[in-house]
């Protein structure tokens, strides 16, 4: 065997193979040890994938040996290396982060099967990202959602509201990707391949309603996966009552991959000169990113639960990426990249300070956190620090984001929409703030259900969850890696785009 | 001796039930046919039986845990073969690399033969473990107590 000619499969094959031996182990300790070397050799695979697509330039796989278009192909750009390298570091992160909490959270029945969900959830998730089939990406999609829903459901041991959730996700979710199979069907139709670059070639200067239903219910569809702004009333539900691993793991992988699929077809597939595109960007990205920003950003103000008023503020946050993505220029898709990765290392670390104190206080309201810093100073300061990031303070990747997002609304003319962004930040301020006044300045609890001992998370948590509050810090001081990569892939998008037409 | 019928047409029907799954099932790299549905036929027989004689009887001929292991089995036949593929030299799934001598690519059919084969044995196993979950749970709320 070829290792390096089989590297671009590994990141699918290796957490693929795996899952099922997973299952097979006996409860408690060994699945999650598994399952963390598991997530390891794959963030392995996908830093090794991302050097080589530095180093090479587009890197194209046959699956089977079957030649595309007629094949399924594996292409794997900068972009969704990029997004490969994000989503199996996370899973790296919190799969050794997981096990405390999931001790506490899961039934000690069922973790075997746990982790064999979770494994199974981050094959469907890398699967999307490195497929360049349109089709596969449904398959991959649905593989990683009906995992996901195993998952949430999971949380049913501490509160039986996450079986509603879980089930409502799964209706929204089978609706969005009912929605998606429905728009590849018509496109398939009108260009008679799956492959997206080879889609693309064919729809070059075709203009009927064929594809633009296709087009329609495409985007309609990664909107419902996404939670664009009216369509996200599954998120919170499922955010909340998710066990807390998998809240974190889910928050800053899930809708990435929606976004970065949304972009792939938008500037992939659709990126020519098609008239519905401008419209879409003009009269449905920016309002509705727009929207999200605000109207999301506002819900989770008046949250008393800190998950659902993370979950709102995710949200809000895809909100950004989609106004990046809407200016339609190489800024604002770097932006819309640079973004998907910031905000994954700033929400994957709040949610796992959630989780310790989930784990010290059992339970995720708003009270549990009052006096905080003096019960638990480390996840304090991580909650805070990422925080701030989410808030885009200086120093952090918060602000990259930030300023990567003003920069191309300047530069796109959508200067109302440069404010705008400021004054949705000051939105994350009031909820952010809110907590950290709560956590610094009034006094613990003495009794009642919220009185804690005083003490820390396990270091088992704390070590991956300052690994990545760490990332937020490091990230936001050296750029080359998230801007440098997410504006190279963006010019390679656009200039796909704009080249061929 | 309730049922006698039933029982002995449940019987009389399970083996052929079980040689026609077997049936769509090496049918299937030729025509219609193939792991999903043979593995779908196969656990009619059992689920049949369950109808007839009662899950109890059923879980001593197929045990749950025998279930779990055949699942893993059925996903690890599909991919044991592309990861296989891969050691032979080939891509995920080629698999022409089970028989590079052949002139007419008879490496497909032993490929295609062994993952479908992989498939009927997921496919079959999970309709009887979802069967046997639904069937044997315990309600949360007694009937009594509505």
């Amino acid at each position: 065997m070829n290792l390096a000619a089989q590297l671009p499969v590994l990141p699918v094959v290796i957490p693929l193979v795996t899952a099922p031996i997973a299952m097979l182990l006996p409860n408690g300790r060994a699945p999650w040890a598994f399952a963390t070397i598991v997530s390891w050799l794959t963030f392995a695979a996908c830093a090794f994938l991302l050097q080589a697509v530095l180093g090479a330039g587009v890197i194209s796989y046959e699956l089977g040996d079957w030649r595309p278009p007629l094949g399924i192909e594996y292409r794997i750009d900068l972009a969704n290396a990029l997004v490969l390298f994000l989503v199996s570091g996370i899973a790296a992160v919190v799969f050794p982060f997981a096990y405390r909490s999931v001790q506490l959270e899961i039934d000690a029945r069922q973790t075997s099967f746990f982790y064999c969900a979770l494994l199974i959830c981050l094959t469907g998730l890398l699967g999307v990202t490195i497929t360049g089939d349109a089709f596969n990406v449904f398959v991959f999609l649905e593989i990683s959602s009906l995992a996901t829903y195993a998952l949430v459901a999971m949380g049913a041991r501490r509160d039986r509201r996450a079986l509603t959730a879980a089930f409502n996700y799964l209706i929204m979710g089978t609706i969005g990707a009912s929605f998606f199979v429905i728009g590849v069907g018509l496109l398939y139709q009108a260009t008679g391949t799956l492959n997206m670059v080879d889609m693309h070639d064919k729809l070059v200067g075709q203009s009927s309603r064929v594809i633009d239903a296709g087009f329609a219910f495409i985007v309609v569809g990664i909107g419902l996966k996404l939670a664009m702004f009216p369509m996200h009333l599954w998120l919170p539900g499922a955010y909340t009552y998710a066990p807390s691993a998998v809240s974190a793991f889910l928050a800053a992988t899930a809708t990435k991959v929606a976004v970065y699929v949304m972009i792939r077809f938008i500037d992939t597939v659709f990126g020519f000169q098609f008239e519905f595109l401008g419209a879409a960007f003009t009269w449905v990205f920016l309002p509705l990113g727009l929207a999200g920003m605000f109207i999301a950003s506002l819900v989770a103000v008046f949250q008393d639960d800190i998950k659902r008023m993370l979950a709102y503020s995710s949200v809000g946050q895809i909100g950004y990426m989609l106004l990046g993505l809407s200016f339609g220029t190489v800024e604002g898709l770097t932006a819309s990249l640079v973004h998907i990765f910031n905000h994954a290392l700033m929400k994957g670390a709040l949610f796992m300070a959630v989780a310790c104190v989930v784990l010290r206080a059992g339970s995720h309201s708003v009270k549990a956190f009052a006096g905080l810093a003096k019960r638990m100073p480390f996840t304090t300061w991580a909650f805070i620090i990422s925080g701030m990031s989410l808030i885009g303070v200086p120093l952090t990747v918060g602000f990259i984001s930030k300023w990567y997002l003003l920069q191309a609304s300047f530069a796109a003319g959508h200067w109302y929409a440069g404010f705008l962004i400021v004054a949705s930040s000051l939105i994350a301020v009031l909820y952010v703030g809110r907590i950290v006044e709560l956590m610094l300045l009034r006094e613990p609890a003495e009794d009642g259900p919220y009185a804690i001992p005083a003490k820390d998370a396990p270091l088992s948590m704390l070590i991956p969850m300052w690994f990545l509050v760490l990332a937020n810090i490091y990230f936001g001081l050296h750029t080359e890696l998230t801007g440098g990569i997410a504006s190279r892939a963006a010019e390679a998008l656009m200039f796909m785009a704009g080249g061929a037409s | 001796m309730q049922h006698l019928i039933l029982k002995v047409t449940t019987k009389i029907l399970f083996a052929p039930i079980i040689v026609f799954a077997l049936y769509v099932q090496f049918h299937g790299d030729y025509g219609p046919g193939g792991g999903f549905q043979a593995g779908v036929i196969f656990a009619v027989a059992f689920i049949l039986h369950a109808f007839c004689f009662g899950l109890e009887q059923t879980r001593k001929v197929i045990p749950l845990k025998a279930l779990i292991i055949a699942m893993v089995v059925g996903v690890m036949f599909y991919a044991g073969t592309g990861v296989a593929t891969m050691l032979l030299g080939g891509n995920f799934l080629g698999y022409d690399q089970i028989a590079p001598e052949s002139t007419h690519h008879a490496g497909q059919h032993y490929g295609i033969i062994l993952v479908e084969w992989g498939v009927g044995v997921a496919v079959a196993s999970t309709m009887m473990t979802i069967f046997y979950l639904f069937t044997g749970r315990e309600p949360d709320i007694d009937q009594e107590d509505w």
